[in-house]
């Protein structure tokens, strides 16, 4: 009783958004349980910050005024903190090796993973801006303009940083790589996001010139991060 | 159920080479099996059963040869149509037993047979809510071939599969190849173990 293979074993094409619905869920929900990556990096972002009005002194208009850049500089540190596990755990493992043979392609697999991890790490530290922006003197204007720029930033961070992220798993090491490849790349994201900041505090510039500068450095990391993680991780395939 | 048949799928790699780290592993190595076959690759340690493997799965990209498919899906290819059960299980200890098998159905699409199902047939239905960083290696291994249960892919390939099941287990694992087998699948195992299936070997290397 010959069979066709294909009728055998029905393969009918599962629309991608499934699957990768499926990965970002997954991501998520080990973030946020016990051990996993969301709450460190808030955790480190709170501590970075907190710690710097005693660090910087009793100045309160010199603390609001360095206040955009502490933050910025927190988050950075903060998405960093995580950023480098984003395929590490998977390549430990095993799974990198069935999505990388999964009908889904690895670019879209690569965004759907710096998405949860987005959602998971990244959008707590925007969460988290508005508290933190009390203990630096910054008024509601100033800690809103911070909280945008980091909306529409730390995109950038971590679709940058996972190329970084990809690469430290092709060679086989770790955290300290990652950082040495990621900061430069992410100079760009951090004098604008400040700068967008600043200009609301302080001016003289437009936020407008900054802020788009910004989100362009977002919308292009967002195309080029997935395909060249993607890239990285089929050239490192072993 | 031997010799593959008109209309049936066959797998076949012709005058494979691989390299790895700038050392040749083998070379002109031929494979071939119809549906409803088992290929046991054997040879000793560090002949270049893993690499095998994956080449098939296109983990690796062979220095030379070609690896193909008949009969099988034309839209897809040679790699979305395996099941590749390696070393390391691909499971999430912070998710539980019932949540890292319906992830995997999930992402990689095509048919889903029944998760509670298949944990039955693997006999873990008595853990499905417990993470999987709870389970023995044995479990975790039942667990993983859950997962090839739960969605059905005519090719598994399958590194030391018996490896941390216990005799029950091994016989477990006996019938459910014999069953995907009797589907019309086909099975290229690379092992130390006897599969306890009856199967053709391929050696790679020298004398083990």
């Amino acid at each position: 009783m010959p069979v066709a293979g294909g009728e055998r074993f029905p393969n009918r094409r599962k629309p991608p958004m499934t699957a990768l619905a499926a990965l970002i869920r997954r991501d998520i929900r080990i973030a946020l349980r016990v051990g996993g990556g969301a709450l460190i990096g808030v955790l480190f972002f709170l501590t970075v910050v907190v710690l710097m009005p005693f660090a910087v002194g009793p100045d309160l208009a010199l603390l609001s005024r360095l206040g955009p850049a502490i933050l910025w500089l927190g988050a950075l540190l903060a998405s960093l903190l995580t950023l480098d596990r984003l395929f590490m755990a998977d390549h430990e493992d095993g799974s990198l090796d069935l999505i990388t043979m999964s009908r889904t392609p690895l670019e879209l697999a690569c965004a759907a993973k710096a998405l949860a991890h987005w959602l998971a790490a990244g959008l707590p530290l925007i969460v988290a801006t508005p508290v933190l922006g009390l203990l630096l003197n910054l008024d509601m204007v100033a800690t809103a303009a911070v909280a945008l720029t980091l909306l529409a930033g730390t995109p950038a961070l971590t679709f940058t940083g996972m190329i970084g992220a990809a690469l430290a798993v092709t060679l086989h090491r770790g955290g300290l790589l990652m950082a040495v490849l990621v900061l430069p790349l992410s100079i760009p994201v951090l004098i604008f996001g400040v700068a967008a900041s600043q200009a609301v505090i302080v001016g003289p510039m437009t936020f407008g010139a900054p802020f788009s500068i910004l989100c362009a450095l977002s919308l292009v990391s967002l195309v080029i991060g997935p395909f060249a993680a993607a890239a990285s991780l089929r050239h490192g395939l072993d | 159920m031997s010799g593959p048949n008109k209309g049936e799928m066959r797998l076949s790699g012709q005058g494979l080479r691989c390299v790895r780290g700038g050392r040749e592993v083998f070379a002109g190595l031929d494979f071939a099996a119809g549906s409803g076959e088992t290929v046991a690759v054997v040879g000793r340690n560090g002949s270049g059963k893993t690499s095998l493997l994956r080449l098939i799965a296109g983990l690796l990209v062979p220095a030379g040869g070609t690896i193909a498919l008949e009969g099988g899906d034309a839209e897809l290819t040679l790699p979305e149509q395996c099941h590749y059960l390696g070393h390391r299980d691909a499971l999430k200890p912070a998710l539980s037993v019932a949540e890292n098998l319906t992830f995997w159905a999930d992402f990689l699409g095509g048919e889903r047979f029944d998760a509670a199902e298949s944990l039955a047939k693997v006999g873990l239905d008595h853990a499905i809510h417990l993470p999987a960083g709870f389970l023995s290696a044995g479990q975790r291994r039942r667990l993983s071939l859950a997962r090839l249960l739960t969605v059905r892919r005519p090719v598994w390939l399958l590194d030391e599969p018996t490896n941390a099941l216990d005799v029950a287990g091994q016989d477990m694992f006996g019938g459910l190849m014999r069953e995907h087998l009797a589907a019309g699948g086909m099975i290229v195992a690379a092992t130390h173990a006897p599969l306890g299936i009856e199967s053709r070997e391929l050696r790679i290397g020298g004398v083990v």
